[in-house]
């Protein structure tokens, strides 16, 4: 367990100790966001009756903040051990795969729960926000940032280059969390980009992630919940099976 | 037995080897003979498409955690998180192999290493030199029964080399296994007591340092002879019993000897012999 331990915490800390870059930056992107939309679309866009926009964009930002966070810290993170070579003091002590999987991803939900709790606290002074179900919030994020951690480490321990990375950030991460509702409500959407929108295992998390803020949601909460479960289950799996064969990382 | 391959490029095959607890070991060959392929199996690096490796009993793969614990290894490459200080990067490779609290073996590690001072400056900031020593540390926190130093030598200056052969020799005098890689022979001829040599994966020669110093003996040794007048005679000798004999022709022609400087056989002429 001592292995875990540190190996968490020294993931914790290698962000901690750029928080400027890792946590400060994502706020401030999310706090733009909040300006420009908040302010060209509020007024112009009703989504729930009685909900402001704002009060709809801001749980969007945040979880998109999470999400985000949680795949950029494992991805980078190991994508630059292997290319520094300071991946051998992980490799070389006796550091299960299991312990490697639950470090990696716990200190992903961490940095993820920060960058969401930053954006919250800031975004908190320019819109009103009610929680009417904390505990649907915080399960949300817990889970989408676990399945977006884990994504990370499938990304970095496949990627050989840092520009592998930013494509799988680039061309898969950022477009499924654009388009899974954290600007509009799919309901809005023409039917055949609703169905697809259904397709997107992120329109869950956020619209989840919502319901804890609003009490509206487009799809029930519980079977959002068990939609990112599943995947969370599937995703840990596969990462499991690549830690296990050492696939890229021992050769 | 194991081997490393894929398709065109086999690294090792047919190695069968049993290193001595307590040993201090060397591991000679060319670039590109195998060293490191060798020694990432050992460590758990690289998977060996055959064969097995086992640390004091345990196997590499099937009882890895046993095994990673009794090694310790110095990798060849000069690799750090720029991320932490010494301090840390030494806490933090003691937890890894599950050990807390390890401030008193730290302190003692790097007070050996000569790294005291550099204690809480960051990893990015050290020369080259300072680096090596930090992977010397980070090999030895969790007091490892057997070292392994993949070229520990390669670049660093006199005096570092000279502290870290120091250290290395005092962990073996207290019973560390020690086996070694380095492309510097003179080292390995001073400080091992047995030594393979590697060529394209195969090993070509395994025995103690001094029966394969005495396997070139004889052949080789010349005797290089300055007279007073100047003149130069360089004596072939089949043994240094020869050596007496030879003078006594030179003095028996009327030359007055100089100087004489002996070449004995080392480590280089077994090297180029059994490599070349």
């Amino acid at each position: 367990m001592i292995s875990f331990w540190t190996l968490f915490a020294k993931e914790t800390l290698r962000f901690w100790k750029v928080a400027t870059q890792t946590v400060g930056a994502p706020v401030l992107t999310s706090l733009l966001y909040l300006l420009v939309f908040g302010h060209a679309l509020e007024g112009r866009m009703q989504v729930y009756d009685g909900v402001p926009y704002s009060a709809f964009l801001v749980p969007g930002l945040v979880m998109m903040s999470v999400l985000q966070n949680a795949f950029a810290n494992s991805s980078s993170s190991l994508i630059q051990s292997k290319i520094t070579g300071n991946i051998v003091f992980i490799l070389l002590p006796p550091i299960s795969y299991l312990e490697f999987f639950a470090a990696y991803v716990l200190a992903s939900v961490v940095r993820g729960l920060v960058v969401g709790a930053g954006v919250l606290f800031v975004t908190a002074w320019f819109v009103d926000l009610h929680l009417a179900a904390p505990a649907w919030v915080l399960g949300f994020a817990v889970l989408g940032a676990a399945l977006l951690g884990s994504l990370g480490l499938v990304a970095g321990i496949c990627a050989e280059k840092i520009d592998q990375i930013a494509a799988f950030q680039n061309f898969l991460i950022l477009p499924l969390t654009f388009l899974s509702g954290v600007f509009y409500s799919i309901h809005s959407l023409p039917g055949f980009w609703q169905r697809l929108s259904h397709a997107n295992p992120f329109f869950y998390m956020i619209d989840g992630f919502r319901y804890g803020f609003l009490g509206h949601s487009d799809f029930p909460p519980g079977a959002s919940l068990a939609v990112v479960a599943a995947s969370f289950f599937v995703v840990s799996l596969l990462t499991l099976k690549l830690l296990q064969s050492g696939y890229k990382l021992r050769y | 037995m194991y081997g490393k391959g894929s398709g065109r490029l086999r690294a090792l095959a047919g190695v069968s080897l049993a290193v001595g607890e307590g040993e201090f070991f060397g591991l000679l060959g060319p670039n590109g003979a195998g060293k490191t392929t060798l020694i990432n199996i050992i460590a758990g690096l690289v998977r060996a498409d055959a064969g097995e490796v086992r640390v004091m009993g345990a196997d590499v793969i099937g009882d890895y955690r046993r095994a990673r614990r009794l090694l310790g290894v110095v990798p060849q490459e000069l690799v750090f998180d720029p991320f932490f200080t010494v301090r840390e990067t030494l806490r933090i490779q003691s937890g890894y192999y599950g050990i807390r609290g390890n401030d008193a073996w730290i302190d003692e590690v790097m007070q050996h290493l000569d790294l005291t001072a550099k204690a809480d400056v960051n990893m990015r900031a050290l020369s080259g030199g300072m680096k090596r020593r930090v992977l010397v540390a980070q090999a030895l926190v969790h007091k490892p029964p057997v070292i392994v130093l993949d070229e520990p030598t390669a670049g660093v200056d006199v005096e570092l080399r000279q502290g870290l052969w120091q250290f290395v020799t005092r962990l073996n005098r207290d019973g560390h296994t020690i086996v070694l890689t380095t492309h510097y022979l003179e080292e390995a001829e001073l400080h091992c007591s047995r030594i393979a040599m590697l060529k394209a994966g195969r090993i070509v020669a395994l025995d103690s340092t001094r029966n394969l110093l005495a396997s070139v003996a004889g052949s080789r040794t010349t005797a290089r002879v300055v007279a007073r007048d100047g003149r130069q005679f360089t004596l072939e000798l089949a043994g240094y019993s020869q050596l007496e004999e030879q003078l006594a022709g030179l003095r028996a022609q009327g030359v007055e000897i100089a100087d004489i400087e002996l070449e004995r056989p080392d480590l280089e002429q077994v090297f180029l012999r059994l490599t070349s």
